[in-house]
């Protein structure tokens, strides 16, 4: 009954996400066969984000857990505090003798004892050991797993939608992907923007969003930057530059002398890349001045 | 009709599983796509491929499929007709013969000369010494000899000169399995290890659990530590084909060596000098290629770099835009290997070509001085004092 309703659920993206077809086609399809799901594409492309829509969306609720270098796979499920237990003993505390006191759950359990289909976002899964996606196959797979110190099976009361993020920084087991459907988040093109910025900034006057894109597409343009500014950090320009009231003018390119857009520094994270553009800004200045 | 398309992707070189298949049949079945070919297309994307970069072979593969486009994959095989290339003929020259033929005036001149000529010729050729085709003696063709000649459609270099290959040979992949014989590289190898604490502590500290313990009133205090691994991070890359052929037995003891050593290996391909793209697996090189750009960008300075190679080539190989064997390339070997040597500023490239031969090739020559004479003989001697200078 309940898949029943899962595949009644469609996520279409929502009032603050702008979803596209194929970034809808693969969430769905992993909402209907109950498969996770695994989101590349380049940092502030929204990845994280789409987790939280999804479930706000879908209005379920959100496990999230966050991967650092040193997560182990085993964290995600429970940790057996085995020091705690001992200190008990050595203090001579009651509790001692039940070793589920010291079981202590992780996020996958949590979702797995959810009350309702829970959405549970791994988080830059790639920042882990390489070894750790290969160590939850079985897990995400069977949505269960067992515990040893209690001799107890833990299986999932609802399949979970896992949303898995990736980075790129290391390569993932083929078997892990194979069990995944896979969506790589492409940067979005100017229309996509502009609906991105609209349904964050629903009052901007055209025409400085227009010349915003335009400076925004322009330095991103720019060959040899460290790191391209992306979509979250367009984002807070805008915001930075309809707090600042900066007119749409003061955007436009044609006059040399202010070429470098105000406020710069929120879409250029990198001294090197500010001198760099700062450069190309002084060299094209000259070009164009003979 | 779905298999054929999977058996496309398997040929093309992506490599579904059959639980993807089965994962997108179920999908259609649950009725996922509707009825539309985009959608079709992003749900079969979303199953079928699980790497950004095979978006684009997914892409044309499926338009092949699904138009009935010829050939997306190869186009150069289509420009060269397979009967002319075909071996039919020998032909043998005398020591003199061969002193008599003259190169013809630089390479520019050779390249347009071929397009001049693969504009006139329409006919299949053999023999002879202008028209392209086997056992001539004109610069273009196979099986013959001009020692600036370039090779079309011949299986293995003859002499080992020739300055273009259009040939797709399939090279032998290196096989990392070897063991006997390799005992000695290793423990030349293992100079280059060097062990650092990382990761998660996860490992009992005793002596620190037991002074902390003692410290804490005799109540337990625990300590971990990291566990120990090797921190060395190496970036492998091997020469492999033409006159390598005759090296792959020692390179491939030098790989199966350096796999069980290293936790960060990561080992590349390519074939007589670094150009803009490498590859990983020998067999899929022509159809899987990786930017040498995107190397530098995803493996970080701290990587070592080893080349392994005999550098002998053509010079053009190295200094001259387009001056590959196998491709066009737009900028000349040279500026890739430093780019390369910028990114990775410890790195050595191993010859496994004996030492007092290095002085009659122009092009070791060259790449002894790109590599600012970081250069060694693939023996024990040569990969200590290479690994010295390697730290």
């Amino acid at each position: 009954m309940l898949i029943h309703d899962m595949t009644q659920m469609k996520f279409t993206g929502t009032k603050s996400y702008v979803a596209t077809d194929d970034l809808m086609m693969a969430v769905n399809a992993a909402i209907t066969l109950e498969r996770p799901i695994l989101i590349k594409g380049e940092p502030g492309t929204g990845k994280t984000q789409l987790a939280v829509e999804v479930a706000q969306a879908l209005g379920r609720p959100l496990h999230e857990w966050h991967i650092k270098s040193t997560t182990k796979a085993q964290q995600g499920l429970y940790d057996y505090d085995a020091v705690a237990r001992l200190r008990d003993s050595q203090l001579g505390d009651d509790r001692v003798h039940d070793i589920g006191n010291y079981i202590v759950k992780g996020k996958i359990w949590e979702a797995f004892a959810s009350d309702e289909t829970p959405v549970l976002l791994i988080d830059e899964i790639d920042k882990a050991d390489i070894e750790f996606p290969n160590d939850l196959l079985q897990e995400l797979d069977r949505m269960e797993f067992f515990v040893y110190e209690t001799k107890e099976l833990v299986k999932a009361r609802h399949r979970p939608l896992v949303v898995i993020t990736s980075n790129n920084e290391k390569e993932l087991p083929d078997a892990f992907l194979r069990r995944c459907f896979f969506h790589y988040i492409k940067f979005p093109d100017k229309a996509t923007m502009e609906k991105i910025v609209d349904v964050h900034y629903p009052n901007l006057k055209k025409s400085l969003l227009k010349e915003a894109l335009e400076a925004f597409y322009k330095v991103r343009d720019v060959p040899g930057l460290k790191k391209k500014p992306s979509t979250s950090e367009l984002l807070d320009w805008i915001k930075l530059l309809v707090a600042e009231d900066v007119p749409a003018e003061a955007l436009r390119a044609e006059d040399s002398r202010k070429a470098i857009p105000p406020l710069h520094g929120a879409l250029l994270k990198n001294e090197q890349d500010v001198h760099l553009f700062e450069q190309l800004v002084f060299l094209d200045r000259r070009t164009n001045s003979r | 009709m779905l298999t054929k398309f999977f058996f496309m992707l398997r040929q093309g070189g992506m490599n579904p599983s059959i639980t993807e298949l089965l994962t997108l049949l179920e999908a259609m079945k649950r009725g996922v796509a509707g009825h539309s070919v985009d959608d079709f297309y992003y749900l079969s994307r979303s199953c079928l491929v699980k790497d950004e970069s095979k978006f684009d072979r997914f892409d044309r593969i499926f338009a092949e499929h699904f138009q009935g486009i010829e050939d997306a994959l190869n186009p150069l095989t289509g420009q060269l007709p397979d009967d002319w290339l075909q071996k039919q003929a020998e032909l043998y020259l005398s020591a003199e013969e061969r002193a008599q033929i003259e190169a013809m005036g630089g390479f520019d001149a050779l390249m347009d000369a071929l397009r001049e000529r693969l504009e006139e010729q329409t006919e299949r050729h053999e023999g002879g010494n202008k028209w392209i085709g086997t056992a001539g003696t004109s610069p273009f063709g196979a099986y013959g000899y001009n020692p600036e000649g370039v090779r079309i459609g011949q299986q293995g270099s003859r002499h080992r000169r020739a300055t273009k290959v259009w040939d797709r040979r399939e090279y032998r992949n290196l096989d990392d399995s070897v063991e006997l014989g390799t005992r000695n590289i290793k423990i030349a190898l293992r100079k280059l290890r060097k062990f650092a604490r990382e990761g998660a502590a996860d490992q009992l500290d005793l002596e620190d659990t037991i002074d902390k313990t003692a410290r804490n009133a005799g109540l337990l205090d625990i300590r971990m530590v990291p566990e120990r691994h090797n921190a060395i991070k190496v970036l492998l890359c091997l020469d492999i084909g033409g006159s390598m052929d005759d090296h792959v037995r020692v390179c491939e003891e030098l790989f199966s060596a350096t796999r069980t050593e290293f936790k960060h290996l990561e080992y590349f391909y390519f074939h007589n000098c670094i150009y803009e793209s490498l590859w990983k697996d020998n067999r899929r090189r022509h159809a899987e290629r990786i930017p040498t750009a995107e190397i530098t960008h995803k493996y970080g300075p701290d990587y070592k770099l080893i080349f392994v190679g005999d550098a002998t080539m053509s010079p053009y190989e190295i200094v001259y835009a387009g001056g590959s064997v196998e491709h066009w390339n737009e900028e000349p070997g040279a500026v890739w290997i430093k780019r390369l040597l910028n990114v990775y500023p410890k790195s050595i490239w191993l010859n496994p070509e004996p030492e007092k031969r290095w002085d009659y090739t122009p092009s070791v020559k060259l790449i002894r001085e790109l590599m600012d004479d970081r250069m060694f003989p693939l023996t024990l001697g040569g990969l200590d004092d290479g690994i010295k200078a390697l730290h």
